[in-house]
């Protein structure tokens, strides 16, 4: 391996930049207020499930409105089996089961609906949320006997904590896979599936694990909150809000870099919740304006205007220099 | 030795029988060419060998071995590259990144980031797009963008290539050129079979000429058999009765 490679400026400053961002996070619950770890906690659910809506969709171009169903399906696998009356399992335990959970029914899901394209796979997928919403319902009144589910609770921070891991892993996974063929074969399926099968990439293969693989994370998100709302039902479990969410944020945030979708989500989430306590009744609108402004304006998102920005400034400073031999070429 | 053979392939869309009943062979190491007018099935032809659609009955064989019920991706792996009549290349990704998917996924034995690397580098080279690998694809001219295309489709290591009208809106020259590369594909030991409408290429490379004409195949020859065939003639030219009245 080359070495040279993690010694790098470059290298250096991301690793530091990286560094402190985890400091600041891992100590936040220790100086900070119950409620600002409980904002906090939001943004990082927000995050992890924007980063893995992007890890699938970002490059395939297929469009799904799968979140809720995944994180929904990851909190009711928790509310199962760490109830208020008894956990069945460690909380970790719990958790990685949420995520499995998810990522089989994932699998099950995948190999049915990959092969349905564009708006049909968009469709499908929120009637999948749906589905599993009225499942639940029915299955909680006429068997159960009683809507919804108490869950053994934990605290605030808690949470925070576990969120951050998983949040790290998350993130790890989304870069792994980028850089990795998998990345490579999604990407030409984005770009044109047919093309890709005829030059040996297994389609459904890729499409049907990676869209698992996001599904797990979304699962292990919904399966860290349920304990911390105490009590979940259909309807918090499977809110659509939680498919809609990652995708405006991601592409708030632009889908071209990894930590594109990061700044989205943390921008929206915070600023949703800053905007929503001072203009309770308008906040929305001021949302709505921001965002077509940003698909006109801003089409790569927040974050596609880095790179455009650094074109035009290393261009003036070409031009800068450039300008300046030509005028001393003339005064000579 | 035949590489590529077809027996009674049928394809129905539908009620239209868009390829009926053909019969077809590639011996190794050809270069065939197969000519009709537009709407004879030569597309669908490559569609059906390559599993871009299943076929509707018969058989096809890529040596010995039974193609029917394969995937595309199974395809590419046994050793059947392709192209695209309207080109299909990854729009977004540099050239050489086109290439490099070719590299990794086509071979059926799993290849090393070097090696894939390294193979898609020289398959750029071989078509002479090196200048441009850094180029992404949807800004490449059209020759260009066939040329990736081809490149793309030799980094499977294919042992059969399919052609799908290269040299369609090409100027002469470059037609002339296109002519090379094809040559210089099948001195690499690679069989091709080709679909085009320009008879100048046509009859300057391909050894073997079929003739499809309402998803029949109608002849079937050497470039000079070809040229003279009633048949033939009739389609392209129009019949005697037309140029009579």
């Amino acid at each position: 391996m080359d070495i040279s490679k993690f010694t790098s400026k470059k290298f250096l400053a991301t690793a530091g930049v990286l560094l402190t961002i985890l400091v600041f996070l891992a100590t936040f619950p220790i100086y900070s207020s119950n409620s600002a770890v409980a904002i906090g906690l939001t943004i990082l659910m927000y995050i992890i499930l924007t980063v893995s809506w992007v890890m699938f969709s970002g490059p395939t171009g297929y469009m799904s409105l799968a979140t809720a169903a995944f994180f929904g399906i990851g909190a009711y696998t928790c509310a199962f089996l760490y109830q208020k009356s008894g956990p069945l399992l460690p909380l970790p335990a719990v958790i990685i089961a949420g995520g499995l959970v998810a990522f089989i029914f994932a699998l099950v899901v995948g190999l049915v609906t990959l092969r349905l394209k564009g708006m049909y796979f968009a469709i499908f997928t929120f009637g999948f949320i749906m589905l599993l919403n009225q499942f639940m319902v029915y299955y909680e009144l006429n068997i159960l006997g009683a809507r919804g589910q108490r869950v053994f609770p934990i605290t605030n921070q808690t949470a925070f904590y576990i969120a951050l891991v998983i949040l790290v892993l998350t993130l790890l996974a989304a870069y792994l896979i980028r850089r990795s063929r998998l990345g490579l074969a999604m990407q030409s399926i984005g770009e044109n599936e047919e093309a890709a099968a005829h030059m040996g990439v297994n389609t459904t293969m890729v499409k049907v694990l990676t869209f698992a693989i996001s599904a797990f994370f979304m699962g292990v998100a919904g399966a860290t909150m349920a304990p911390r709302w105490e009590y979940i039902d259909p309807t918090v479990a499977f809110n659509m809000l939680y498919s809609f969410m990652p995708i405006l944020m991601a592409v708030f945030g632009g889908m071209g870099q990894l930590y594109g979708p990061v700044v989205g989500a943390v921008v929206f989430a915070y600023s949703e919740r800053a905007l929503r306590l001072r203009f309770p009744y308008h906040y929305m609108l001021a949302f709505g304006i921001a965002l077509i402004l940003i698909i006109i304006f801003l089409p790569g998102g927040l974050t596609g205007v880095v790179p455009t920005l650094k074109d035009k400034l290393s261009g003036l400073i070409a031009r800068l220099r450039k300008g300046g031999q030509s005028e001393r070429h003339a005064n000579t | 030795m035949q590489i590529l053979e077809g027996q009674g392939v049928n394809k129905y869309f539908g009620g239209l029988a868009a390829v009926s009943n053909v019969d077809f062979h590639v011996d190794q190491g050809e270069i065939v060419g197969m000519i009709g007018p537009n709407g004879a099935g030569k597309t669908t032809l490559f569609n059906l060998i390559s599993a871009a659609f299943p076929i509707s009955s018969g058989e096809i064989r890529f040596k010995g071995h039974k193609l029917n019920g394969l995937k595309p991706h199974q395809i590419c792996k046994m050793g059947i590259g392709r192209t695209f009549q309207e080109t299909k290349v990854f729009a977004n990704m540099p050239a050489l990144q086109n290439v490099l998917v070719g590299a990794f996924f086509g071979s059926p034995n799993p290849v090393s980031g070097a090696n894939a690397a390294k193979n898609a580098t020289q398959a750029l080279e071989f078509v002479e797009l090196s200048a441009m690998s850094a180029t992404p694809a949807k800004d490449l001219t059209m020759v260009n963008q066939k040329r990736v295309e081809v490149a793309r489709a030799l980094a499977t290591k294919p042992e059969l290539l399919l052609l799908d009208e290269l040299m369609a809106g090409l100027n002469p020259a470059e037609v002339g050129e296109a002519m090379e590369l094809v040559k210089r594909i099948r001195d690499k030991g690679i069989t091709i079979l080709m679909v085009e409408h320009v008879m100048k290429a046509i009859m300057g490379i391909c050894e073997r000429i079929m003739v499809l004409h309402h998803g029949e195949k109608i002849a079937e020859g050497t470039c000079q058999e070809i040229s003279c065939n009633k048949q033939v003639i009739e389609i392209y030219l129009g019949g005697e009765t037309h140029a009579g009245n």
